[in-house]
């Protein structure tokens, strides 16, 4: 790191904890070095919002409706305003291509995701995301009961998940391997509790727990729950078993980037009861694509002409006026000034951009703001000239590693369809930056070089399978600053939350999924529709919600 | 010193020697085929490297005793461990020769080391005439021993791993008896002997689990003579032979015997070929031993046959090992046949062409990677493959041994929208033997078998779709790519077999 010389030890136990600081110890062959690189700019040109100001341009842009932001929930907004068949749409992102969070990358071995990496699929059959998959082909039926199947060979074919613990691999994500009675039993019992959570409905039918969060009911009975953090609640509840712990814990960090310390007992249990029907049984199992869900993306992108998005604008200043917004920009590489002057705007970033950007909020900074957390996480894609050796169950599409704060891996070549799995592939290795200070944890992921980030790397990874760094051509990093909203105790169903949604007059709309309070793309999806809907009566034309 | 119990050392040793001796010899022969070969060329270099062990014998100057305890612990470590390394060497690498004849010489030398530096501590207590005698004596006693006990008592009750780890035991046993006995000459007697204690409780712990491990090799065991054995990338391939004919057998698994192959693949071949409406284009999935292949060829109508094989190592057999070759007829190399070495799934998903009747002659499911071949998204993609009036087969494992998973290959059939007609036959090496017919429309019958079949006529052919209850359907899951439910039928089932 560049302030403080650590050892390779320290390092590790910083980043990844003490268990695999001492594994690695143990490691102590000398390997040649991964070739690669920190690929993320995005820092840099983000920051741009907080220095003086930016310049503006003299003529301005006319548009219909103008989106920032090209992420899952703009794209989402502008895909539904092409299904209305408005025309003048401009979809202008920072970044140098579209996707956000769900971007993906590509090289000669395959397609792989940068972060957001599947869809569970859904349970019903309604919303824009069953629209979206329809459009896909994605699926195949739906039964008398109105559950939907999908396409076989989009469905996270088997072996699914499988995690490392002591030198051995194991199927599934419960370490069952020496566990004891009671804590099968503990287990038996949160089970049960999930399951009847996810059959729970209000007086009005709807679910207690549902995707996306606003279909949810708002009855005190369960939101009551999002007041206490979810570590809170397994005590509460006499859960003591240090494997179901993980186990949730594992789950928080996978879904909102943080342990259950940090997050809402609603947003704990909605993890397990929102995606399955109570039967026990998940649903159809997870969507996913090599490129994880830069698939979904792509499909949204199929709806706009090539024209439409436009990369590399990073947008300062958005002023709401009479008959619509004047958006100030600039281009993100050259620094020439950019201005439109758009009917209707959707403010498709995250909270604490668009804190920044509207220019009432810069001059009174909104009450809401603070409610609004962001996990940092690290993302590292490792080309490997083959699959990894490992000892015990076989290799899976999610590995995970018991014993390490990582998330493990997913393996971009799971869904081929080929018997002969040994070619080359790609892993994803996935880090929340899980600690409770998020600005001492963004920092600390900033601080890291990539000679740090490769023997992270390495470290997690070479006690699960010894000899992967010879097999490992070139590993790229991608450090995301604010990769996930964090739904802490009491914010979900808060009133900072509702608050931050509400459009600024007239021409001015919203959209992210952390108005959901959850990084998924069913948010971002369902935010992105409602945005473009209110934009679509701010311009007078009437049409058919898709929510 | 207590010479009579030296001589009982001699004895031991002397034994312990020729065993491991033997158990190189067998096993080399075991593996490599060609007995008399191998035990001339094993025994050779074992008395060679004895040679070695006495020339250098004269090289040790001072500490002759401690020396002497020393190399019985050493041989106790190589000799012990001598079968089950040479086994694991031979599954696991292709260097099994070299470490073969490694291990040969140096438990040779070893050996030989021995007795001179016995005759040595005895120097000073016997005269010569009288040293020579006793100490040669116990030697070829001890031989005998070893050579009567080894074939009628050692392999038949213990096998080769524990008998090889039992007289690296005794071997360990006696370096540390001998601490005692040498005590007078033995600079550190209390240092050999914790390290012969040590030696002697890892032998023991791997003779206890002797029982596993001996299960583990005994797949790398073959009742006939070896002829043949590479790995390729994929598998490791073995072809033995013995008085009924040849079998080839891919990780253990037979999947041949020469004797009563026919009983199979004219079951799998017949009944599609007879039902389908043209033969222009057949395909064969799996199948690299050219057996399916030749059963094929017998009809003049089928232009081309496309053979995809995913293993090269395998075709490759079928047509440079030549009584493989004769068996299969030569038909690899038929003027009609196209040979593919690829996935199945790659070629089925990437071409284009459709084909009249497809072979599937995959291994048993016994592992994820072969489970998808067995899938609703595996055969939704042969589907697209299938000419109208097309016809395809799949060999569905056993289903007398392996029933539900036999009627689960039937039921994702059904699932992926074939017509399906189970049935079975009775193959000696392999047991009863399960198929699926499958088709698009119910086909009718357009062609009688052809002639000169030697297991199938209109009788059997009829009586074959006949399912005796103890093989009749079972309720089970449709096998999909997401659940692959198959794997664990079969791996369930076949385990209450073995």
């Amino acid at each position: 790191m560049a302030s403080v010389e650590l050892t390779r030890r320290e390092l590790v136990a910083a980043f990844l904890g003490a268990s695999v600081a001492s594994a690695c110890q143990r490691q102590q062959a000398p390997r040649p070095t991964v070739p690669g690189a920190i690929v993320d700019r995005a820092v840099d040109t983000g920051h741009k919002l907080r220095g003086g100001p930016l310049p503006r341009a003299e003529t301005f842009e006319p548009v219909d409706v103008l989106i920032v932001g090209a992420g899952a929930a703009g794209l989402s907004a502008a895909w539904r305003l092409a299904g209305a068949g408005v025309k003048d749409v401009r979809v202008v992102e920072l970044e140098a291509e579209a996707g956000g969070t769900s971007r993906s990358g590509r090289n000669a071995v395959s397609a792989f995701p940068w972060g957001a990496h599947y869809l569970p699929s859904p349970l019903e059959d309604r919303g824009p995301v069953m629209r979206l998959l329809r459009e896909m082909d994605a699926v195949t039926g739906v039964d008398a009961e109105g559950h939907p199947s999908f396409a076989e060979e989009l469905l996270i074919q088997e072996p699914d998940e499988r995690h490392f613990y002591r030198g051995h691999w194991y199927e599934g994500l419960y370490l069952r391997a020496g566990a004891s009675g009671k804590d099968l039993e503990e287990l038996e019992r949160f089970d049960a509790r999930m399951n009847a959570f996810a059959a729970a409905r209000d007086a009005k039918g709807r679910k207690a727990f549902a995707v996306p969060v606003a279909l949810s009911s708002d009855d005190a009975e369960w939101t009551a729950l999002d007041a206490l953090s979810m570590a809170r609640w397994l005590e509460t509840e006499g859960f003591q078993s240090p494997r179901l712990k993980w186990f949730v814990d594992y789950a928080c960090r996978d879904d909102y980037g943080t342990t259950s310390e940090h997050v809402s007992a609603w947003a704990g249990i909605w993890y397990f009861a929102a995606r399955q029907n109570g039967q026990g049984e998940r649903s159809d199992g997870f969507l996913s694509w090599p490129e994880g869900n830069g698939r979904l993306v792509r499909q949204l992108l199929s709806s706009l002409g090539p024209r439409q998005v436009e990369p590399n604008v990073l947008v300062h200043t958005v002023e709401p006026g009479e008959g619509g917004c004047r958006v100030h920009a600039v281009d993100a590489r050259t620094g020439a000034p950019r201005a439109f002057q758009a009917r209707q705007v959707v403010l498709a970033c995250p909270r604490f951009v668009a804190a920044h950007v509207v220019a009432p909020w810069r001059e009174a900074r909104p009450t809401w703001m603070d409610a609004f957390v962001y996990s940092p996480w690290v993302v590292a894609n490792l080309t490997l000239s083959g699959p990894p050796a490992s000892r015990g169950f076989p290799l899976a599409w999610d590995n995970v590693l018991y014993e390490s704060q990582s998330l493990g891996y997913v393996v971009a070549t799971h869904q081929s369809l080929r018997q002969d799995e040994r070619g080359p592939t790609v892993l994803t290795w996935y880090l929340p930056m899980a600690g409770e200070d998020v600005k001492a944890e963004r920092n600390k992921a900033l601080s890291a070089t990539y000679a740090d980030w490769e023997a992270l790397v390495m470290a997690d990874l070479l006690p699960a399978h010894p000899g992967v760094g010879a097999l490992t051509q070139r590993l790229e990093v991608q450090r995301w600053g604010h990769a996930m909203v964090r739904p802490a105790p009491g914010f979900l169903w808060g009133e900072a939350r509702r608050a931050a949604g509400e459009s600024l007059g007239r021409h001015l709309h919203f959209a992210h999924t952390d108005l959901g309070g959850m990084a998924l793309f069913e948010e971002a999806n369902w935010f992105g529709v409602r945005a473009a809907e209110r934009a679509l009566s701010g311009l007078g034309r009437t049409s058919t919600s898709w929510l | 010193m207590n010479k009579t119990l030296l001589f009982l050392t001699v004895l031991v040793i002397a034994t312990c020697g020729l065993i491991y001796e033997l158990i190189v010899g067998t096993l080399a022969s075991y593996l490599l085929g060609d007995s008399i070969t191998q035990f001339s060329t094993v025994i050779g270099g074992y008395l060679f490297a004895m040679g070695i062990g006495s020339y250098l014998s004269r090289f040790v100057e001072r500490g002759v005793a401690q020396r002497f305890v020393e190399i019985e612990l050493a041989v106790a470590l190589f000799g012990g461990l001598c079968a089950p390394m040479l086994f694991l060497t031979f599954t696991l690498t292709n260097i099994f020769p070299v470490v073969l004849y490694g291990t040969v010489l140096l438990i040779g030398t070893l050996v030989g080391l021995e007795i001179p530096l016995l005759l040595r501590i005895l120097q000073d207590q016997l005269k010569f005439k009288d040293l020579v005698s006793q100490v040669l004596t116990f030697d070829y006693l001890g031989a005998l021993a070893a050579s009567v006990a080894f074939p009628l008592l050692l392999v038949p009750k213990l096998g080769l791993v524990r008998t090889s780890l039992l007289f690296g035991l005794l071997n360990a046993a006696v370096g540390l008896w001998s601490t005692w006995l040498l005590a007078p000459v033995l600079a550190n007697p209390m240092r050999l002997r914790i390290k012969a204690v040590l030696l002697c409780m890892g032998l023991l712990v791997c003779f206890a689990m002797g029982d596993r491990l001996t299960t583990f090799y005994e797949d790398q065991l073959y009742a006939d003579e070896v002829v043949h054995a590479t790995s390729s990338p994929y598998q490791r391939i073995i072809v033995t032979r013995g008085k009924r004919g040849f079998s080839l057998f891919l990780n253990g698994n037979l999947q041949f015997a020469s004797i009563d192959e026919y009983r199979y693949h004219e079951p799998l071949v017949h009944p599609a070929m007879g039902r389908a409406r043209k033969l222009d284009h057949v395909l064969i999935l799996g199948g690299g031993d050219g057996l399916a292949a030749r059963e094929v060829l017998r009809y003049p109508d089928v232009k081309s046959v496309t053979l995809v094989d995913l293993d090269p190592a395998i075709t490759q057999l079928a047509t440079g090992y030549k009584e493989l070759a004769v068996l299969n007829g030569h038909a690899l190399t038929h003027p009609k046949m196209r040979v593919i070495n690829t996935d199945a799934m790659q070629f089925l998903t990437e071409g284009t062409g459709t084909y009249d009747v497809v072979v599937v002659d995959f291994p048993d499911p016994n592992n994820f990677a072969l489970g998808k071949l067995y899938t609703t998204g595996f055969y939704k993609i042969l589907k697209k493959r299938l000419s109208p009036g097309g016809v395809a087969v799949i060999q569905s494992t056993s289903p007398l041994f392996a029933r539900r998973s036999f009627w689960c290959v039937e039921t994702t059939l059904k699932a992926a929208g074939f017509w399906t007609q189970p049935y079975h036959s009775l193959v000696p090496s392999f047991g009863e033997w399960g198929y699926v017919m499958v088709a698009l429309e119910p086909p009718g019958r357009h062609r009688p078998l052809p002639e000169g079949l030697t297991f199938l006529d209109e009788d059997t052919l009829e009586g074959m779709s006949r399912f005796p209850p103890d093989m009749a359907p079972l309720p089970a899951e449709v096998n999909r790519l997401n659940n692959q439910v198959l794997v664990h039928y079969y791996e369930e089932e076949w385990r209450r077999w073995n």
